[in-house]
């Protein structure tokens, strides 16, 4: 993996010199007001790929004295680069944090446009950073090509505890969970009750599982329904003023590991669970076959083991 | 190379259908892999795969062959791996459906062939996408070093499904490629499951390529009601063996 990111590395450094003026990918990005002096940068509800650049992940742009606060800074230099300028024409000011939600590429990756003394996440997702970033960066280049052009893996700077957290006189309460990931932070805006939700909260696109705790994940979400807010913007999907989305997700996780402990106990091998029926009620979910998929390799064989006898002895 | 095998050991006899996918070792591998027989593609072979390779190490296929009148061989092979074939399993008396794990070492066609009571090879296949190293990066138990600590573990069960009888069975192994450094190819070769009149129900050869940790699924038709065993032999000849049943429980 090292040597990969070494060599992918160099031959973005090598291309991007002659191609710079016609390689022109560039991410068109469109703020969404959803509350005074908060933005959000709605990402695609598909999976990461050339055609969306990997921009499917929100990205929150909070307006401070002096400049702004970034909750996720998406899948690449680029992305992120246009997203900073984007955040100082909103708010008159240059980037003051990156907050990371976790560590998956489509969120954090974009870390490489800034200086990483102003990056700062949970200390378990800089971690976990830290062990699964290249292999991150090998799929990246891989499936999104010319668009990472100069990303490299960027680690957090600085430690988020929980509880209040003040940057440029805003006041943002940090909320440290886990369960979508090791790491899991969640913010509440104090002065506008927005609760940005990171990936503990899918919304209309079916959660994604690849370093999930599904305990772990319920309990958390438990702890965000108990609080009060006016809006919650999710990691993916649309901005919801009600309690919705946070059920939404339960419900898929609930379901999900209900019916993949039922295949196995029928018998089903792998190929079978990724097409088990999926329940009407989430026929508006966009990827849910495709996250169903992945959920089955993440889950299965641990799930197999548990479920099927010894038979040598 | 490709077009050279294939041009030249098929002969005029069975000319190679064109192929579907546009592989470009679909020529070289059907020469070499279906000699003797004409070759088809044939929808009725259903290779079901998921819509993402998640895990190039453990990508799950089932084929099902049972339209397919009197099928009695099927070769599952992928294209661009360096192991190509990953198994070739003869349905003795059991249907022809086998449920299985391969490793993926890149985008690559991933096929059935499935040898027919015509004797023509059916075939078909999908391109599948996947991330590099499938068969060149270690086994998880290699790296977590407690390989041979499970070395052997069988686990299984059997359900009635019709008049047939679904088996599972999963096998601790490393499944070694031998395109690791330092660590020569060690893998499962053959499996055999047999009834209780002793009559052996399916045989299968396993290559490299086949994931860590085999986990197969089958739809057998014993000769008489009763346990099945599980007979496996590696590539440094250890037997292994595992017993299922009698008793099985409804696939609902």
């Amino acid at each position: 993996m090292a040597r990969c990111l070494t060599r992918r590395a160099m031959l973005g450094a090598m291309m991007a010199a002659p191609f710079a003026a016609s390689a022109a990918q560039t991410y068109a990005l469109k703020p969404e007001s959803v509350a005074p002096d908060v933005w959000v940068v709605r990402g695609a509800d598909e999976a990461i790929a050339f055609s969306n650049g990997g921009a499917i992940a929100n990205c929150t742009i909070l307006a401070a004295k002096g400049g702004a606060i970034l909750f996720d800074c998406g899948p690449s230099l680029v992305y992120a680069q246009a997203l900073g300028a984007l955040a100082q024409k909103l708010t008159g000011g240059p980037v003051l944090r990156v907050l990371l939600s976790h560590l998956h590429p489509d969120h954090a990756m974009g870390a490489a446009a800034f200086d990483p003394a102003i990056i700062a996440a949970l200390p378990e997702t800089r971690r976990e950073l830290e062990r699964d970033g290249r292999g991150f960066s090998d799929g990246m280049y891989r499936l999104l090509a010319d668009w990472m052009r100069g990303t490299n893996v960027v680690l957090p700077g600085a430690e988020i505890k929980a509880g209040p957290l003040e940057i440029g006189g805003r006041m943002l309460e940090a909320i440290a969970l886990s369960g979508h990931s090791g790491g899991d932070l969640a913010i509440m805006d104090r002065a506008t009750g927005t609760l940005i939700a990171g990936d503990l909260v899918f919304h209309n696109r079916a959660p994604a599982t690849p370093d999930a705790d599904l305990a772990a994940w319920r309990r958390s979400l438990d702890t965000l329904d108990a609080m009060d807010f006016a809006r919650l913007i999710p990691g993916h999907g649309p901005v919801d003023a009600t309690h919705g989305p946070i059920a939404q997700t339960r419900d898929w996780l609930t379901w999900l590991e209900g019916a993949l402990a039922d295949a196995v106990a029928r018998g089903l091998d792998m190929s079978e669970a990724g097409d088990l029926p999926i329940p009407p009620r989430f026929a508006g979910m966009a990827l849910a076959r495709y996250e169903l998929q992945r959920s089955v390799s993440h889950f299965y064989a641990r799930l197999e083991a548990a479920e099927l006898p010894r038979i040598d002895n | 190379m490709a077009g050279a095998a294939g041009s030249g050991s098929t002969g005029a006899a069975h000319a190679l259908p064109k192929d579907p996918l546009g592989s470009p070792m679909w020529t070289y591998h059907a020469a070499r892999l279906l000699k003797g027989a004409p070759v088809v593609f044939d929808p009725r072979v259903r290779v079901q795969v998921p819509v993402i390779a998640e895990n190039q190490h453990q990508f799950p296929l089932t084929v099902d062959a049972r339209t397919v009148p009197g099928a009695s061989r099927i070769i599952v092979f992928a294209d661009l791996n360096p192991l190509t074939q990953a198994v070739d399993f003869r349905p003795l008396h059991a249907r022809p459906f086998l449920g299985l794990r391969i490793k993926l070492d890149q985008r690559t066609p991933v096929r059935a062939a499935v040898l027919g009571g015509d004797g023509v090879w059916h075939v078909a296949g999908v391109w599948v996408d996947a991330a590099g190293g499938g068969c060149s990066a270690p086994p998880v138990s290699r790296a977590k070093g407690d390989w041979a600590q499970h070395l052997g573990e069988m686990r299984g069960s059997a359900w009635s499904e019709g008049g047939d009888l679904r088996l599972r069975v999963a096998m601790r192994h490393p499944m070694d490629t031998g395109l690791v450094e330092n660590i020569p190819s060690f893998h499962i070769e053959t499996l055999r499951l047999r009834d209780a009149a002793g009559v052996d129900l399916a045989s299968m050869t396993v290559e490299g390529s086949v994931s860590e940790d085999p986990t197969f699924t089958f739809l057998l038709n014993p000769t008489r009601e009763g346990p099945v065993k599980v007979l496996a032999r590696d590539s440094e000849g250890r037997d292994y063996q595992g017993v299922i049943g009698p008793q099985s429980r409804p696939h609902g």
